[in-house]
């Protein structure tokens, strides 16, 4: 009975792990949908991208002999912020901009051609192959049951609960209290009026895109160091999950996408642990068809008002 | 006024240096776990420097760029294209019929095996790009996991055929109704979701099949896939080298006729079964489109509440065009198993679903010309450009941002059947 207790914890662990990425990234695709109504498809590259990044700048720390983890997780962090904000923002200028007008199909076929671009545009730039390297910050703490079995917590994992967790506070903050969160709040209710208003609408979908990527830059290079291996293939998937995780949450509702990444990494590393590993997939895609036919506006969204 | 005209140009061109140089310019390469970083190749960094030089003087001369476009687009373009008026045209059976004469005789004009594979391909991505158009282009539902019904139509003839040894003409229809069962079960409950809830559940969908090709190992051959799957025959005779499936009593068409087998000829015979299939396909979607059930798909598209409240029932229109583009996807899907001989999840992976409905979408969405020449385009230049491999998906994936960005109406916009009174088009 412990024992299925601590293995239920282990698996906890490694659910909110996962699941704060999921959050992080999801987060990307419900405001930009949120305010201008497009999948960003394109988003999973950008973490991936970011997680490249910051692997480019460990690998540029260490030779110059740095070796504190905690300088070289923050150091790759920074830059990988940076750099991956100016490719949302630019990615949004040169793709969606240009299309925003037309029929939302469009925009969703040019953010497939730029996510195919992209992840070819790494698989040239750097090697088709995975890249590895050691764990930055190794060590856990770990508790024994009576019986000899262990629930382990790693020290990385509790960081990016941390790290997680404070960009969500920074983040709701934004949005609640600052004026631009509040031009954001206003565009994503409605654009034409909060333009009449004086808003200006094109500021705040760069904005948008700009803190999408930002936040997939930190669950990049969070997950890439704490799993250690990251290839040009990985931001596909990562990037379905988390819109599935937008989805299930409500798409357009903040809250709901932090939700729904959690649900969904609970969901699956439950499923790995008890079911089968190879089928997690298919229980998190079941999930969110059971939940959107009981809820067919995500957990957390607005029912929308069909108006004539 | 020339200074501000440099700097705005300089912006964007330093923003790709930025961008460009720390992914193309640094390579990584990991020794005994630790990271190493050195600076890229030189032809590299060239390329940065080069592409960056190329998108100021892009920016510099933009609108004398957009000048010489939109004169072109007046004066050249307007003379000769819209002279010529595509509508009248295609009114005009002999352009039909010399459309198909040409379409048969065009193996016999093509040398070799490779472009009538080639042309076998657009044939079957033709397929499902109707199919898919009933969904998208006229129902206006978004499905994300199409190469979901694909897979199950391949599939489905292909173990028919490999446990109970079914050929393909009695499989075919089998695989028509599974996919059309499946797109049936996924629809039910699913239609009532709108936009893209309906969008990522179709994706999940697709996903969900994948993965099941994948890890029911026993039945599915898990990712190795099926072999030896049986090629179509030709009323009754076969048309591989030697005898397969009847080994007995069968005859192949090269003895019946009296030909030496000659791997062209079998090419030429798919080819044939392939066309045949597609205008199969174009005949049944163009009456669909245009009986009560059809003009319904399109009044949903345009108005939901509006087409409830004239009464007519949108679950049964919806599922009726999810089931019809799945019961094609179904029907590309048994031929091509068949014609590749032997298949694997890999064939049916999301990739493929974005690139049919980028057809749909390039072609115009609901036109059924459209989506013939946009799968000819998408399906034919990547293969042509196999030898530029490395670098024929990134300039895919631009081309489909810049087509959206220069033609996001599609080639050809759809229009509905309509009649000129007093001699006016009402377009």
């Amino acid at each position: 009975m412990i024992e299925q207790a601590y293995l239920f914890l282990d698996h906890m662990f490694n659910g909110l792990t996962v699941g704060s990425a999921y959050a992080l990234i999801a987060i990307g695709y419900t405001m930009v949908y949120g305010i201008i109504g497009m999948i960003n498809f394109a988003h999973g590259e950008v973490y991936m991208m970011s997680a490249y990044i910051g692997f480019l700048v460990i690998g540029g720390m260490t030779m110059l002999g740095i070796d504190s983890s905690i300088i070289l997780l923050a150091g790759a962090m920074l830059v990988s912020i940076i750099i991956s904000s100016v490719y949302g923002f630019s990615i949004e200028r040169v793709a969606y901009r240009p299309v925003r007008r037309q029929n939302r199909l469009i925009a969703l076929i040019s953010a497939i051609g730029m996510s195919i671009f992209l992840q070819n545009y790494i698989l040239l730039g750097q090697s088709s192959r995975n890249i590895s390297m050691q764990p930055l910050v190794s060590g856990n703490w770990s508790m024994m049951s009576p019986g000899g079995f262990e629930a382990s917590l790693s020290y990385m994992q509790a960081a990016i609960w941390v790290v997680t967790l404070v960009a969500m506070i920074g983040l709701t903050l934004f949005v609640s209290r600052t004026r631009l969160g509040r031009a954001c709040r206003a565009t994503s209710e409605d654009m034409t009026m909060a333009s009449l208003l004086g808003i200006n609408t094109n500021n705040v979908i760069s904005i948008t895109f700009i803190i999408g990527a930002s936040m997939a830059a930190i669950a990049g290079v969070m997950l890439g160091t704490y799993y250690g291996d990251i290839s040009p293939f990985m931001g596909f998937i990562m990037g379905l999950k988390a819109f599935t995780a937008a989805v299930l949450g409500g798409i357009g509702s903040i809250p709901g996408a932090m939700l729904g990444g959690i649900v969904l990494g609970m969901t699956e590393a439950m499923a790995a642990g008890y079911f089968s590993a190879e089928y997690k997939d298919v229980v998190s895609f079941g999930l969110l068809i059971l939940v959107l036919l009981f809820r067919p506006y995500g957990l957390l969204g607005k029912p929308e008002v069909e108006k004539v | 006024m020339k200074m501000n005209r440099i700097l705005s140009s300089l912006v964007p061109s330093l923003v790709f240096v930025f961008l460009a140089f720390p992914l193309l310019g640094i390579d990584m390469s990991p020794k005994d776990l630790k990271l190493t970083i050195s600076l890229a190749p030189s032809n590299s960094l060239t390329f940065i420097l080069v592409a960056g030089i190329a998108i100021f003087l892009f920016q510099y001369f933009r609108f004398s760029l957009m000048n010489t476009a939109e004169f072109v687009k007046t004066t050249v373009l307007s003379s000769s294209v819209k002279n010529i008026e595509l509508d009248k045209l295609l009114a005009n059976y002999w352009v039909w019929a010399a459309f198909l004469v040409i379409l048969f005789t065009w193996p016999l004009l093509l040398g070799s095996s490779t472009s009538l594979d080639i042309s076998i391909k657009v044939l079957i991505y033709v397929m499902l790009g109707l199919g898919l158009n009933v969904v998208v282009g006229l129902a206006g539902l978004l499905d994300l996991g199409y190469v979901g019904f694909y897979a199950v139509g391949a599939y489905c003839y292909a173990m028919l055929n490999f446990y109970f040894d079914i050929g393909f003409w009695v499989a075919l229809p089998v695989s028509v109704a599974a996919a059309a069962t499946a797109g049936f079960l996924l629809g039910f409950p699913v239609l009532r979701l709108r936009g893209d809830y309906l969008a990522i559940v179709t994706l999940g969908f697709g996903e969900i099949i994948r993965i099941l090709l994948n890890n029911l190992s026993s039945i599915t051959g898990g990712p190795n896939g099926i072999n030896g799957i049986d090629k179509p025959t030709i009323f009754g005779l076969e048309i591989t080298k030697r005898l397969k499936i009847d080994k007995e009593h069968g005859q192949t068409i090269y003895d019946y006729f009296g030909f030496d087998y000659d791997r062209m000829y079998m090419m030429m015979v798919i080819y044939f079964l392939a066309l045949i299939m597609v205008l199969f396909c174009l005949f049944v979607i163009n009456r669909l489109q245009r009986m009560p059930i059809g003009r319904a798909w399109e009044a949903l598209r345009e108005d939901e509440i509006a087409c409830r409240s004239l009464g007519i029932n949108r679950t049964a229109v919806k599922l009726s065009a999810f089931t019809i583009g799945a019961s094609t996807a179904g029907f590309a899907g048994a031929f091509f198993a068949s014609y590749q001989g032997s298949i694997s999840p890999e064939s049916f992976i999301f990739f493929e679903s974005a690139i049919i409905l980028a057809i749909v979408v390039l072609g115009g969405m609901g036109s059924q010309l459209g989506v013939i020449l946009a799968a000819i385009v998408l399906t034919a230049l990547p293969e042509m450009a196999r030898e530029f491999n490395d670098y024929r998906m990134l300039v895919f994936g631009a081309l489909m941002v810049l087509m959206m960005i220069w033609r996001p109406q599609g080639f050809i916009q759809m229009k509905r059947p309509s009649i000129d009174l007093n001699g006016e088009s009402k377009a």
